[in-house]
């Protein structure tokens, strides 16, 4: 499937991408698959020249490109948009002001992620390292997931014509592995948790030289997490809210939408005002949100994560101190939400608002809720939640993980069925009205 | 002998070697075996404090020793140790 290609090219006056940097250490390394600082061991990211970024791109130059993420593409770690690849991105901010006073927010804004091509915002990060797989030469594209990554890669792989490896704990929702599987990947399932599947794929990485878009492809693939920033500043009318509300899993999106909103100041493209960072895990997984409320960064693994969450059931959390560090730098909050408050919200905001997120999304609106009575959100604060999942792939979380999902006699709402007949269906009206 | 288990990022301090067999009865005595063994992995593997990097996740037979007794976890000659990046998030 072809992209829409950016109508104004992106420049190339000067050096955009000047390489890779350690996060941890400072040192440089040449644009390629390594991922880990040769130094230190820390993660390596992409470095831009924001000098050169922000002599060209502008409001106007964005504005009139063609939607999707890639009318940022200046901000992202590619030489130029690919001429392949799904149409990712460009998502709806809605105001969600039916659901707002049930969570006691006066302005809530909702990005509604649930829409990508695969159905989450993973297809923003897949789609940035997907670009990359393909100008490294990569025989394959692969991950290590939790569900949603897993949709992501396939999917994306299918679009620019690798073949697709997913590897994923053996107990993962029957729905999201059915979807890597439509797309035509390879599943491997793995007998332990996420962070024994990812433990096993760093060392695959290493031996098989595939592309594993949150392994070796993880400097790019990350960067794709910013445009949701972009998106939201751009839907707000060029500005940053007050608080961004979002779901804490390895903390790679959250510290990324921090960071695209602090390009787009330093870019002059909108306004530098502070906003606070609140991020939401699950009770039953919630290493980040525990050393935060510790008050200390160095972040304990949770061996067994015990949760219906499992898009957030990273127990071993690579970006876990960067999360704190935001968060109390922007006297934002982290909250540990029960399984049964993430189904409850989930219901709220498919029945007030139309929209069905994932596991994860129902974390995220409790999150923002929590964060209110907390004082982190005050009133009159404009907060945006970020709904990263559909519903569709955790059907058995609104009965908080119990059954398949499957819609049987006796669940509220659903009617017994009835003979085809105008009689019995008023019959059955009158015997529900009384 | 226990055996370690080198990625490639530390391959270049240990002479391109996947595996490395190396004495010791705890993770703690092991790592610094490597070390002396393998100079070059000192900064890459262990802090001022002789603790292993914030970013080096360390696993007994496929467990992570903060899962067990960290850098003193016993080691026996039967059991290999890896030495990953801490990278984590699907």
């Amino acid at each position: 499937m072809a992209i829409e290609t950016p109508s104004a090219p992106i420049s190339h006056t000067g050096l955009r991408i000047l390489g890779m940097r350690c996060r941890n250490c400072g040192a440089e390394q040449p644009i390629g698959l390594d991922y880990v600082c040769p130094a230190c061991f820390g993660p390596l990211e992409v470095a831009y020249d924001y000098a050169v970024i922000g002599a060209s791109l502008t409001r106007e130059t964005i504005t009139a490109r063609a939607p999707g993420i890639w009318r940022y593409a200046e901000l992202l770690p590619v030489d130029a948009p690919p001429a392949r690849g799904l149409p990712v991105g460009s998502t709806p901010l809605l105001l969600a002001d039916r659901l707002a006073p049930t969570l006691g927010l006066d302005r809530l804004w909702i990005k509604d992620d649930t829409r990508n091509p695969s159905l989450s915002f993973k297809d923003r990060a897949v789609a940035v390292a997907a670009a990359r797989a393909l100008e490294f030469g990569v025989e394959a594209l692969a991950c290590a997931s939790t569900g949603n990554l897993a949709g992501a890669t396939a999917a994306a792989a299918a679009a620019v014509g690798l073949p697709a490896y997913v590897f994923i704990p053996a107990d993962l929702e029957p729905a999201k592995v059915d979807h890597a599987l439509a797309y035509g990947a390879t599943v491997v399932p793995i007998e332990g948790t996420y962070d024994d599947v990812n433990r096993l794929c760093l060392e695959v990485a290493d031996e098989t030289g595939w592309g594993f878009v949150n392994i070796n492809l993880r400097p790019f693939y990350a960067e794709g997490s910013k445009t949701l920033a972009y998106e939201i500043a751009e839907s707000l009318g060029w500005r940053s809210p007050d608080v961004v509300v979002a779901p804490v899993a390895s903390g790679a999106m959250f510290t990324r939408v921090a960071r695209g909103f602090e390009e787009l100041a330093d870019l002059g493209l909108i306004d530098r005002r502070p906003i606070r960072f609140v991020g939401g895990q699950a009770a039953g997984c919630a290493p980040v949100a525990t050393a935060w409320a510790a008050g200390t960064d160095v972040i304990e693994p949770v061996r067994t994560p015990d949760t219906i969450v499992r898009s957030l059931a990273i127990g071993n959390p690579a970006d876990g101190r960067y999360v704190v560090e935001l968060v109390n730098e922007t006297k934002g909050s982290l909250e540990a939400i029960e399984d049964e408050i993430t189904a409850a919200a989930i219901r709220d905001v498919a029945r007030l608002e139309g929209i069905y997120p994932e596991t994860a999304g129902g974390v995220t609106l409790a999150a923002a809720a929590a964060a209110r009575r907390r004082g982190v959100i005050r009133p009159d604060d404009e907060v945006v939640a970020l709904l990263t999942g559909n519903g569709l792939k955790t059907p058995d979380a609104r009965s908080l993980g119990h059954g398949d999902g499957i819609a049987r006699p006796g669940q509220p709402g659903l009617a017994p069925a009835i003979r085809p007949s105008l009689t019995a269906f008023e019959r059955w009206l009158d015997g529900s009205a009384s | 002998m226990s055996t370690v288990r080198i990625p490639p990022t530390l391959r270049t301090s240990t002479g391109g070697e996947k595996r490395v067999d190396v004495p010791g009865d705890t993770v703690r005595a092991v790592v610094a075996a490597l070390v002396v063994a393998h100079p070059g992995l000192e900064a890459q593997l262990l802090g001022q404090d002789g603790d292993l990097n914030a970013f080096v996740n360390a696993f007994l037979n496929d467990t992570d020793i903060r899962h067990l007794q960290g850098l003193d976890t016993p080691v026996t000659d039967r059991d290999t140790l890896s030495l990953l990046p801490a990278m984590a998030g699907g």
